[in-house]
C-alpha cells in the first residue's frame, strides 16, 4: 500500500460519509474556536483594563480634603471640611517628602461653559504645569498650562477632546479651536478664557474620563471661580511603583504635623494610593480571566468528548469494513495507518478551521467594538493540541484494536 | 494442495465451550472442484473460515501448499489471503458507497499492484465474472442480488488466487441466477484450473462439483466423488 493509496483511501472514506465527517469536523471547530475566543476575551479584558489604569497615571497618590471616611471622598463631606488643603501643603510635600516626582495641586468644580451659542456643563480643573506629568496627559494640539500662566493668572484654558466636541461640534478641527474664546460661568461671576491647547483622547472611562475636562491655571481658578485659596485635591506622583506606599505614609505624617493634628483618626484629609486601586481592579480582572479560562476549559472538555464520541462511533460502525479489508489481504498495519491518517486529517482540518474561525470571531469582536480581545498563541496551541490529541487517540486506538481482531470476528461484528 | 489433519475448532462463550469442528481430516488437490455440504450449524462455515485463513484452528494442522497455516503469524496469514485465496462471502461484503470497480480493485491496493494495472485487471475480472461493462461505475448498493454476487466473485478472482472459496454463493439468488453463477465457477475450474471449494446446504448446488464432502455436527460423515455431476453449458 503506497502513500498515495493511503491518502486516496482516506479521501474516499471521508467523502463517502460526508455528514459524519463534517459533523466530526464541526465538533472540533466549535471546541477549538470556543476556547480561543474565550481566552481572547479574557486576555483582552485584562490588558484593556490594565491600560485603562495606566492611563490614569501610575504611581499616583491623591490627597483629598475632608475627614477620613474611606475611598471616594471627592465630594465635600461636611461643613468646612473641604477647605483643609492649601497650596502651601503641596509645596511642603514637594520640598520635604522623598521619592516624589511631581506634585499637582488642583481645584476642580463643575461650571457652565459657553462658546458661540453652544454650551455645556463640565468639570473645570485649576492646575499647575505638573498636572500633565502626574496624570500622563498628552497634548493633541497647542500647549498645556504653563508656570508662567499661573504666575500671571492668565485667562487661558486647555480643553479635553469631549469638551471640544460638545462646544464646537463633532468634526471640528482641533487646530481651529486654538485661539477661540469660551466663557466659564460660576455662580459669582463669569470669565472669558482663550483656548491654548487640546489634550489627546485617553479613552478610559473607569475613574472619570479625563477627556471631558477643561484645564485652567490654578491661580485663575482660585481667584475667579472658587474665590478662595483652598485646593480640592493634591495629586502626587511617586518616583516608582515600589515607593508609592512609603510616599503615601510620609505625606500623611507631614500633613498631620502641618495641620497640627496628633490623632491620625481625626485627620482633615485622606490619601488614596493609585496602586491600591489598580491592584483591586486587576484582581477583579484576573478573577474574570480565570472564570473565562474555566469556561474555556469546560468547552474544551465537552468538545473533546464530542470528538471522542464521533471517533468511537465511526470505528465501531466500520469494524465490518475493517474485517473485510483484512479478509482480502490487508495487514493490521495497513488498516491502522488508514484510520490514523483519517483521524489526523479530520482533526487537522477541524483544527485549522477552528483556529481561523476563533481568530475571526475574536477579531470581529474587537473590530465591531463589542469587547477588547487578544488571541494568544498559548490558547491556539492548547486548543489545537488537546483536540488533536483526543481525535488521534480515539480515532486510532479503537481502530488498531479492531485491526487486531480475527477478520472473521470483525466481519461478524454488529 | 490442501491438507487438513485432525483439525478442531472450539468456541468459548463465558464458561461454556462449543466444539464446532471435531477433527476434520482430508486432502484437496489442485484443480479440484469440491462442495462442502451440511445443514446449518454443522460447522461448514467454520471449516471454510479455517480453509480461507480467516480463522485459526484450535488444534490440528492445516497445510496449504505444504505450508503449515496454523503456525503462521497474523501478517503471514494476511499474505496468504492476499495472494492465494479468493473469498466469496455469503453476505457479499462489498463497500456500500464505493463503485463496482473500486470494490474489485480493493485487494490489488494491498497487493501493491500498479495503479494502471489495477483497472485493467479489475475490468478483466469483472468480465470473467459476467458483469456488463455499463455497471462498472455503479455504486454497489445500486445493483441487483445477482450483479452483487458477480462483483463479489470478480473481487475474489482479481488477484489470480489458486484457491477460490465460496460460502453459499447462490444462497441469496433465484434459481436461474444461481445457475449462471455456478456455471461461472465450473468455467473457472475447467478452463483455468483453479481449485474451487463451495459451501452449500442444497443438494442441487453441491451436485455441480466433482466431489462432495458431507459434514454434520462438526464431523465429516462422507467424502466421495460426485458421479452425477451436473454440467451447465
Amino acid at each position: 500500500m503506497t502513500i498515495t493509496d493511503i491518502f486516496e483511501e482516506t479521501y474516499f472514506a471521508l467523502s463517502a460519509n460526508k455528514a459524519r465527517s463534517s459533523l466530526t469536523v464541526l465538533g472540533i471547530v466549535i471546541g477549538i474556536g470556543a476556547v480561543i475566543v474565550m481566552m481572547a476575551i479574557g486576555t483582552g479584558a485584562t490588558s484593556s483594563i490594565k491600560s485603562n489604569i495606566q492611563s490614569i497615571g501610575s504611581n499616583m497618590i491623591t490627597v483629598s480634603p475632608g475627614t477620613q471616611r474611606g475611598v471616594g471622598m471627592m465630594v465635600s463631606g461636611g461643613r468646612g471640611s473641604a477647605k483643609s488643603l492649601k497650596l502651601s501643603d503641596a509645596e511642603a510635600i514637594i520640598a520635604q517628602v522623598a521619592n516624589v516626582k511631581a506634585v499637582s495641586p488642583e481645584v476642580s468644580g463643575r461650571y457652565q461653559l459657553t462658546a458661540k451659542g453652544t454650551n455645556t456643563n463640565t468639570s473645570v480643573v485649576g492646575v499647575t504645569a505638573a498636572y500633565a506629568e502626574v496624570r500622563s496627559l498628552e497634548m493633541d494640539d497647542g500647549s498645556f498650562i504653563t508656570a508662567q500662566n499661573n504666575s500671571d493668572t492668565s485667562k487661558v484654558a486647555v480643553l479635553g477632546p469631549t469638551v471640544v466636541e460638545d462646544l464646537f461640534g463633532e468634526d471640528s478641527d482641533t487646530s481651529s479651536v486654538i485661539g477661540q474664546i469660551i466663557r466659564i460661568k460660576s455662580n459669582k461671576t463669569s470669565i472669558d478664557v482663550k483656548v491654548v491647547g487640546v489634550t489627546k483622547a485617553k479613552g478610559g472611562t473607569g475613574f472619570g474620563s479625563t477627556d471631558n475636562q477643561v484645564y485652567v491655571p490654578l491661580s485663575t481658578a482660585q481667584r475667579f471661580l472658587s474665590g478662595n485659596q483652598y485646593l480640592t485635591g493634591i495629586s502626587v506622583s511617586a518616583a516608582d511603583a515600589d515607593s508609592t506606599t512609603l510616599v503615601q505614609e510620609d505625606i500623611t505624617t507631614l500633613l498631620l504635623s502641618l495641620h497640627k493634628i496628633t490623632d491620625s483618626t481625626k485627620a482633615d484629609f485622606s490619601t488614596i494610593n493609585q496602586a491600591d486601586i489598580a491592584e483591586a481592579a486587576s484582581s477583579v480582572v484576573n478573577t474574570l480571566a480565570t472564570l473565562l479560562a474555566a469556561v474555556a476549559g469546560i468547552s474544551l472538555v465537552v468538545g473533546g468528548i464530542g470528538i471522542m464520541n464521533m471517533m468511537l462511533t465511526t470505528v465501531t460502525e466500520r469494524t465490518k469494513e475493517i474485517g473485510l479489508r483484512k479478509s482480502i489481504g490487508a495487514k493490521g498495519k495497513d488498516v491502522s495507518i488508514q484510520f490514523l491518517v483519517e483521524a489526523i486529517t479530520l482533526t487537522f482540518l477541524g483544527g485549522f478551521i477552528g483556529v481561523i474561525g476563533g481568530w475571526l470571531v475574536s477579531y470581529g469582536m474587537t473590530y465591531f467594538n463589542i469587547t477588547q480581545t487578544k488571541v494568544s498563541l498559548f490558547s491556539v496551541l492548547l486548543a489545537f493540541g488537546v483536540s488533536a490529541f483526543i481525535g488521534i487517540v480515539f480515532g486510532y486506538y479503537p481502530a488498531r484494536r479492531a485491526a487486531k481482531l480475527n477478520p472473521i470476528d470483525a466481519l461478524r461484528y454488529e | 494442495m490442501i491438507e487438513l489433519k485432525n483439525v478442531t475448532k472450539v468456541y468459548k462463550t463465558g464458561s461454556t465451550e462449543f466444539e464446532a469442528l471435531k477433527g476434520a481430516t482430508f486432502k484437496i488437490a489442485d484443480g479440484e472442484f469440491v462442495a462442502i455440504m451440511g445443514p446449518s450449524g454443522s460447522g461448514k462455515s467454520t471449516l471454510m473460515h479455517i480453509l480461507g485463513a480467516l480463522d485459526k484452528p484450535t488444534n490440528g494442522t492445516y497445510f496449504l501448499d505444504n505450508k503449515d497455516v496454523s503456525t503462521l503469524t497474523e501478517d503471514e496469514l494476511a499474505d496468504i489471503r492476499k495472494n492465494k485465496i479468493g473469498f466469496v462471502f455469503q453476505s457479499f461484503n462489498l463497500l456500500p458507497r464505493a463503485t463496482v470497480l473500486r470494490n474489485v480493485m480493493l485487494p490489488l491496493i494491498y497487493a501493491n499492484v500498479d495503479k494502471q494495472e489495477r483497472v485493467t485487471r479489475a475490468e478483466a475480472s469483472l468480465m470473467a465474472a459476467g458483469l456488463d461493462k455499463e455497471h462498472f461505475s455503479h455504486l454497489s448498493n445500486q445493483l441487483s442480488g445477482g450483479q452483487i454476487q458477480r462483483v463479489a466473485i470478480a473481487r475474489a478472482l482479481v488477484n489470480n488466487p489458486s484457491l477460490i472459496l465460496a460460502d453459499e454463493p447462490t444462497g441469496n439468488l433465484d434459481t436461474k441466477t444461481g445457475e449462471i453463477v455456478l456455471a461461472t465457477f465450473q468455467k473457472l475450474n475447467s478452463e483455468q484450473g483453479r481449485t474451487i471449494i463451495l459451501i452449500t446446504h442444497e443438494h442441487e448446488v453441491a451436485e455441480h462439483a466433482d466431489r462432495i464432502i458431507f459434514i454434520r455436527d462438526g464431523e465429516i460423515v462422507s467424502d466421495s466423488k460426485n458421479s452425477r455431476k451436473l454440467i451447465i453449458k
